[in-house]
């Protein structure tokens, strides 16, 4: 992966953590994505983006963290996450953090403007516009909150799937209304995280999708369970699976 | 009112588990979030609309001091009295004093958050002075011993069939046999309930939805026209309002209400806006012969020139309520005190401390729709 030119941009990969630790495949598919649009990637030693400590307030953990990813991942042209929110952290609230530090502050400031979530760095960045994969049946999908509002990730994922052959895109009712887990948020206050994915999942099974896809793996973990302990059909995947045509092995929280 | 925000979570659980509520809040969506949407979608400088009340703010916060002075000055000027209240004990201290120098015994109300923040009623119903809520939510939940869930739509927790039944409890004169099936049948026997209310108070006190410092105008608005009883008939016409309703001219007032009604109910206007300046002049057909404003801060100007001074900007229009997927699900009791959903979980720990209050802020899924592009919030209050 070291053949970058001037044509080939460099693209550091954020896996992010969930990903990491409970569904690798998503990140096997970012990387076919981004070199498929033109792309070198590397996934350079990395830690998590910060967010979970900075939604608990905790300014100083998050700060170091954020070091430690700007310090990393400087290098490249692009910093990419298969992650609305973790891009949003580093996107958005990253030069927050240094604003008692000016030569951090440039830093953040300069790293921040590369941060891109992965679908919308396809489309808007690398000019993508159709993938080259199938997938039989209807697909729902549920905007998740950071990349919608934060990043603007809208209708680039749904531009993408409409070249996926055989798939069928079946909007939901209120696809951009939250799933209810909310990072730390599904921790804190289970029963109200549960309530809320509750609707969710109502709405999803009312449009006699089979899938329900999104770009962030703590929404699509949360309604997966829900969807599961409802004793639902309707299977969950990453966007970026389907989108490199990576759904040959089980869907999320499925067995082998 | 009691505080029982500490036990959010419990209160929470248990709001989930009551079928009764988890109806009536699905009223939420039909009846505030595709209105407003609607009305959002028909005005194509909504969002220019909102920048520039925001703007106005900003600005008012900046000089609240100067403004403040100008208001009282021209309250004065047109023949009333005002009153600045430092806490909400003054602010009690103050009505009281003026109820009591009329010997008042029945006192109507206009709907306001602003009285129920200082808990005004219970302060004058222990005093000796019956207090009448004359908003058709606001009577409703005062019959049942409840404060509001929600800050425009107070009874908004509740379905028809539980009103029925507490209008059959409390109208005890009326024929047992007498159909109230439909809702208007039910607003036909408050507003006939009420009518005997209003001629008989004392004194009227309403809040404020604006304040306007170049004319000395406080601003209601209402869809009932309960506002307008209940400050015209009485002798006496108190306004409660809190010091950062302030706007500076008649011209910003208007631009403040355009976005308000909108974010609020859908509505391009409510259907009363109700402008009054001072007591009854010579010459006038009604009116009351005295005009009093009691302004609160209650720890507002503290708030000034902090991270939290931007919650200042909130025109109250409950917008960031009635999208708030946690609030959907809870209810505006659940949060345990006056101000609910996410303009709460910023007013409310600063109004009554964040030990007692640390969960609201933290009852967040960050699902942001109050801060973004295509936020919700009439001002931006988070930004």
């Amino acid at each position: 992966m070291d053949d970058a030119t001037p044509s080939r941009p460099r693209v550091g990969l954020l896996v992010t953590c969930l990903v990491d630790a409970m569904r690798p495949t998503v990140g096997f598919a970012a990387v076919d994505l981004i070199e498929k649009a033109g792309c070198t990637v590397d996934v350079p030693a990395q830690t998590c983006c910060g967010q979970p400590a900075y939604n608990s307030g905790d300014r100083a953990g998050a700060r170091k963290l954020a070091e430690a990813v700007i310090a990393a991942f400087e290098p490249y042209d692009y910093v990419v996450a298969p992650s609305g929110s973790c891009a949003a952290m580093m996107k958005q609230h990253y030069p927050g953090l240094f604003l008692d530090d000016p030569h951090w502050h440039d830093r953040a400031e300069s790293f921040s403007a590369k941060v891109f979530e992965l679908v919308s760095f396809l489309v808007d960045v690398r000019g993508m516009s159709a993938v080259e994969a199938s997938f039989a049946g209807k697909v729902t999908y549920h905007d998740s909150c950071s990349g919608l509002r934060e990043l603007g990730v809208r209708e680039q994922p749904r531009k993408l799937l409409a070249s996926v052959a055989g798939l069928e895109v079946v909007e939901m009712k209120d696809a951009d209304v939250c799933c209810g887990f909310g990072g730390t948020f599904c921790v804190k206050y289970p029963d109200i995280s549960n309530a809320i994915v509750g609707k969710k999942a109502a709405t999803i099974e009312d449009t006699g999708a089979g899938t329900v896809l999104a770009g962030d793996l703590g929404c699509l973990m949360n309604m997966a369970g829900k969807l599961a302990r409802n004793g639902s059909k309707v299977k969950a995947r990453h966007v970026a699976e389907v989108l490199a045509g990576m759904t040959d092995r089980p869907a999320i929280g499925e067995s082998e | 009112m009691d505080i029982t925000s500490p036990s959010f979570r419990e209160n929470a659980t248990r709001a989930i588990a009551d079928k009764s509520l988890q109806k009536a809040l699905g009223n939420v969506e039909r009846g505030f979030i595709y209105k407003r949407s609607k009305a959002v979608a028909a005005m194509p400088e909504f969002e220019d609309l909102r920048d520039a009340a925001r703007d106005i703010k900003n600005h008012t916060l900046a000089n609240l001091d100067l403004y403040l002075e100008t208001y009282a000055d021209k309250v004065e000027a047109s023949g009333g009295h005002v009153h600045f209240a430092e806490t909400a004990a003054d602010a009690r201290q103050i009505v009281l004093d003026i109820c009591r120098s009329v010997e008042a015994r029945t006192v109507t109300k206009g709907k306001s958050m602003i009285t129920e923040e200082i808990a005004l009623n219970d302060h004058l119903e222990k005093n000796g002075i019956t207090t009448v809520e004359t908003d058709l939510g606001e009577y409703i939940i005062q019959l049942r011993g409840e404060h509001p869930s929600h800050i425009i739509a107070p009874a908004v927790h509740l379905n028809k069939d539980q009103i029925e039944a507490d209008f059959r409890r409390v109208h005890k004169d009326l024929p047992p046999e007498r159909n109230l099936e439909e809702p208007v049948s039910l607003l036909a026997e408050a507003r006939a309930v009420l009518r005997e209310r209003f001629l008989a108070a004392d004194v009227g006190i309403t809040g404020a939805n604006i304040l306007i410092a170049e004319t000395g105008t406080s601003i209601i608005v209402t869809n009932e026209g309960n506002g307008d009883l209940t400050q015209i008939l009485p002798r006496i016409h108190i306004v409660v309002a809190s010091i950062e309703k302030v706007v500076p001219t008649l011209e910003d007032a208007s631009a403040v209400l355009r976005v308000l009604a909108r974010s609020a109910t859908g509505q391009d206007m409510s259907v009363y806006t109700t402008l009054s300046t001072g007591p009854k002049r010579s010459g006038d057909p009604d009116g009351p012969d005295e005009y009093h404003v009691v302004l609160l801060d209650n720890g507002r100007s503290a708030m000034l020139g902090t991270p939290f001074g931007d919650m200042l900007r909130c025109i109250r229009c409950g917008a960031c309520m009635n999208h708030c997927p946690v609030y959907q699900v809870v209810g505006g009791h659940a949060y345990g005190w006056v101000y609910p959903g996410p303009m709460g979980s910023v007013l409310t720990p600063t109004l009554i401390g964040v030990d007692k209050a640390g969960h609201l802020p933290n009852a967040s899924t960050f699902c942001g729709p109050l801060r973004e592009a295509s936020a919700r919030c009439a001002f931006r209050c988070r930004r």
